[in-house]
């Protein structure tokens, strides 16, 4: 039986609407939130989730170092403390950090109640209502909402499998100055990107450096998945190739330990760490003490090393079970990315699929995945797909996928039907805006009928 | 209560059920609210209701599904019937008895997915420019909200559109596009209510998402008409209803063109009960509350029939 309502209209939202503040309005309703809503159902193999594998942790350390932190500190696990984080966790961070070669002193880091606090600080200390945020096309979809909160004016900078375009970016800046607007910062996942699946090349890394330093723009490098690499040599950070003067590194626990202590941080330029700060400490006085205590303890030893091995072979296993179903199930005229790390593969079909549409349709075979709409905020991204390999196992993504490629597979059979047999896919959606680029420009993957007749 | 359900308007339905659930406690019935799922039936054989009050939308609550499952269990609901929920919530049907019956609707070709796949009839499209001249409006044939819905300016726009709305249904339709204002009239045991008027704020009249997104459509009630036109609008919205045998309750949408001509769209046969609902808007510019048209949608429900 249902809890009891209250006996007022307290539902609606007439009844508050003259409260609210302008900026809400552009939190709206839309056919894509109808859809995702329905994919939580037990019975959808949910690709479209960006969930780590929390059964991995084993629960007698989880155990063993709560109860370290109950003996050891009680009293301070539960009290308030810092705004900027107590000096141990400062001091993990920057242990955490080097594992990935960055230095950082902990007095120029902020902990935050998880690497999305860092995101909403950074608008809340730099975006005025109209100010320019140039991000990755397609960016987080999750940074989406902060942007827009903030009435921010995003502009997206295609990618290629090098990551941001550069040139692009610079010729955006240029037109951009050109009509008087300065962005605030260029916000960047440069390492396996979210959702593109990408890795910004070192060159590109270097010269978005010093484009930043050149106009005095910052950056916002957002790096939770720099510690996933599965393959590769490991690229260094903007922040350390900027020695942390225009590059605000933003960082997070959730990853390579679990989402749920919500700890993330970041490291900035002083006087913008004091804004930071500012914020945080108006929103929520102090990250959980009684987390930073635990994720301290766990990360005094050496022992998350082996925790993050652990997660990186699992999580490549399972992009390897992705990548090969795609391969086997997805039709000519269908790419995707091959992420040497993280989280996310991006796929994208022929541009006369609509994923928002194709999302009902994988629904009703009990499949989901994230459409690309998502990532985007100019209406691009229609014909693509985020797909997660983090949070299901081999043979949920092997499943899961193939029930993705017939659907696709039948969409594309009866678009030919439609035509009048096999042809070229045209662009019939009306053209994106002519000073960005088009979507994310991927190699083919493989000549999938090829394949097929050979089999 | 039925609300919820597995339907793409699964989140509307959960609203509309909600604000009804609190309108019959205030009334001082006894409410259980289900959200519809595989134990329903073991659920109302538990509950044994008097009335079961149904808002739910989309698939299943619109489509005639749920009605002929309280039919089999003999008990008595609100709403319209099976028949009428099967005829009304498929737009290719409602649409052939309306031009059967020379109610204005607007021209259009219905294609099943089959009939492209295993016919060949992809020639078939090559009729849509004579026949109906463009821009067109794509539709699946089911579903309530704009999900699926395109607009085609060319003949190459016809066939994405028509996967689009393929994904919802197996079945879908191609109209002649009206340009026009929308109207939408809502029908309570028998009586037409005032007419709404949706005025999408966004500035592109082809972008249907816009037009159906709350917050980027406001609404007139009763809309800014000439009395001909008001009563005209209210007069054909019955005979609608009629037609279709959603007497006791239901919304039918409308749109007026500049000549003053009125196109049916479509009819509801569970309409929405949120606040930026039209048929509450409807109700309250009549001087019914949300409370009363709550109990008289309950008061016109249809009697438990015994099998």
């Amino acid at each position: 039986m249902d809890a009891r309502r209250p006996s007022s209209a307290a539902r609606d939202i007439e009844r508050y609407a003259s409260l609210f503040a302008s900026r809400t309005r552009v939190m709206t309703s839309s056919v894509m939130r109808d859809l995702m809503a329905i994919t939580e159902r037990p019975e959808v193999i949910s690709l479209a989730g960006g969930l780590p594998d929390t059964t991995s942790f084993p629960p007698e350390t989880m155990a063993a170092v709560m109860a370290r932190v109950a003996s050891e500190s009680s009293a301070r696990a539960l009290q308030y403390g810092p705004t900027n984080g107590l000096l141990q966790t400062r001091e993990t961070v920057t242990r955490v950090m080097a594992a990935s070669g960055a230095t950082a002193d902990p007095d120029d880091v902020l902990i935050t109640t998880g690497g999305q606090q860092v995101i909403d600080l950074v608008c809340k200390a730099l975006i005025d209502r109209g100010d320019v945020i140039v991000a990755e096309g397609p960016t987080y979809p999750g940074a989406v909402p902060a942007f827009t909160a903030y009435e921010a004016d995003v502009v997206q900078i295609s990618m290629d499998d090098d990551g941001m375009r550069i040139d692009e970016l610079e010729e955006t800046l240029d037109r951009l100055e050109r009509e008087g607007r300065r962005p605030k910062f260029i916000y960047t996942i440069p390492t396996f990107q979210n959702p593109g699946g990408v890795t910004m090349s070192l060159p590109r890394r270097k010269r978005l450096v010093e484009v930043a330093r050149e106009r005095e723009l910052l950056v916002l490098e957002d790096d939770p998945y720099g510690l996933l690499r599965f393959e590769g040599d490991p690229l260094p950070t903007l922040f350390e190739l900027d020695g942390g003067e225009f590059v605000i590194y933003a960082g997070t626990f959730s990853k390579i330990l679990s989402p749920g202590v919500r700890l993330g941080w970041a490291v900035a330029p002083r006087p913008v760490l004091e804004k930071l700060n500012l914020g945080a400490a108006e929103s929520t006085l102090c990250p959980s003490s009684l987390t930073q205590l635990f994720v301290s303890a766990y990360f005094e030893g050496d022992g998350w090393r082996g925790y993050v091995d652990g997660l990186v072979d699992l999580y490549r296993r399972r992009r390897d079970a992705m990548l090969e179903a795609l391969e086997r199930n997805m039709p000519d005229g269908a790419s995707w990315t091959h992420p040497q790390g993280g989280l996310f593969v991006w796929a994208t079909l022929p541009d006369y699929i609509d994923t928002t549409d194709l999302l009902a349709l994988a629904l009703s075979h009990n499949v989901a995945f994230v459409p690309g709409r998502g990532a985007y905020l100019d209406g691009r991204g229609g014909s693509s797909m985020r797909l997660n390999f983090s949070g299901s196992t081999e043979e949920e993504i092997r499943e899961g996928v193939a029930r993705i490629g017939a659907v696709v597979r039948e969409q594309i059979d009866l678009y030919q039907a439609l035509t009048g047999g096999p042809r070229e896919a045209r662009r019939t959606e009306p053209q994106p805006r002519t000073d960005l680029a088009d979507v994310l420009a991927l190699p083919r993957r493989r000549d999938a009928a090829a394949r097929r007749d050979a089999q | 209560m039925l609300k919820g359900g597995r339907s793409f308007e699964r989140q509307v339905s959960l609203v509309s059920g909600g604000r009804v659930e609190d309108a019959l406690t205030r009334s001082g019935e006894q409410v259980t609210g289900i959200d519809v799922g595989a134990d329903l039936v073991e659920r109302l054989r538990e509950i044994a209701p008097d009335v079961v009050f149904v808002a739910l939308h989309g698939r299943d609550g619109e489509d005639g599904t749920v009605q002929e499952l309280l039919e089999a269990l003999g008990l008595s609901y609100t709403g319209p019937r099976p028949a009428a929920c099967a005829l009304s919530s498929d737009k290719i049907l409602a649409k052939h008895l309306m031009q059967d019956a020379g109610i204005p609707t607007a021209d259009f070709l219905a294609f099943g997915e089959s009939t492209f796949r295993d016919l060949g009839a992809s020639g078939a499209l090559s009729q849509i420019g004579d026949r109906l001249h463009f821009p067109v409006v794509v539709k699946p044939a089911r579903g309530g909200s704009a999900l699926g819905v395109r607009f085609a300016a060319t003949p190459e726009q016809v066939p994405p559109a028509l996967i689009a709305a393929l994904s919802y249904d197996d079945r879908a339709l191609i109209e002649r596009f009206v340009d026009g204002r929308e109207l939408a009239v809502s029908v309570l045991g028998g009586v037409a209510l005032p007419v709404v008027e949706a005025i999408p704020t966004g500035e592109d009249v082809y972008d249907f998402e816009a037009r159906y997104t709350i917050g980027r459509t406001h609404f007139t009630c009763p809309a800014k008409l000439d009395d001909a036109v008001s009563a005209e609008t209210q007069r054909l919205a019955l005979r609608v209803v009629e037609l279709l045998g959603l007497e006791s309750c239901a919304r039918v949408d409308l749109l007026l063109d500049a000549s003053d001509g009125l196109w049916v769209l479509e009819a509801n046969a569970i309409p929405g009960m949120t606040e930026t609902s039209l048929l509450p808007q409807a109700a309250d510019a009549a001087g019914i509350t949300f409370d009363d048209l709550v109990q008289r949608m309950l008061e016109g429900a249809n009697p438990a029939r015994k099998r």
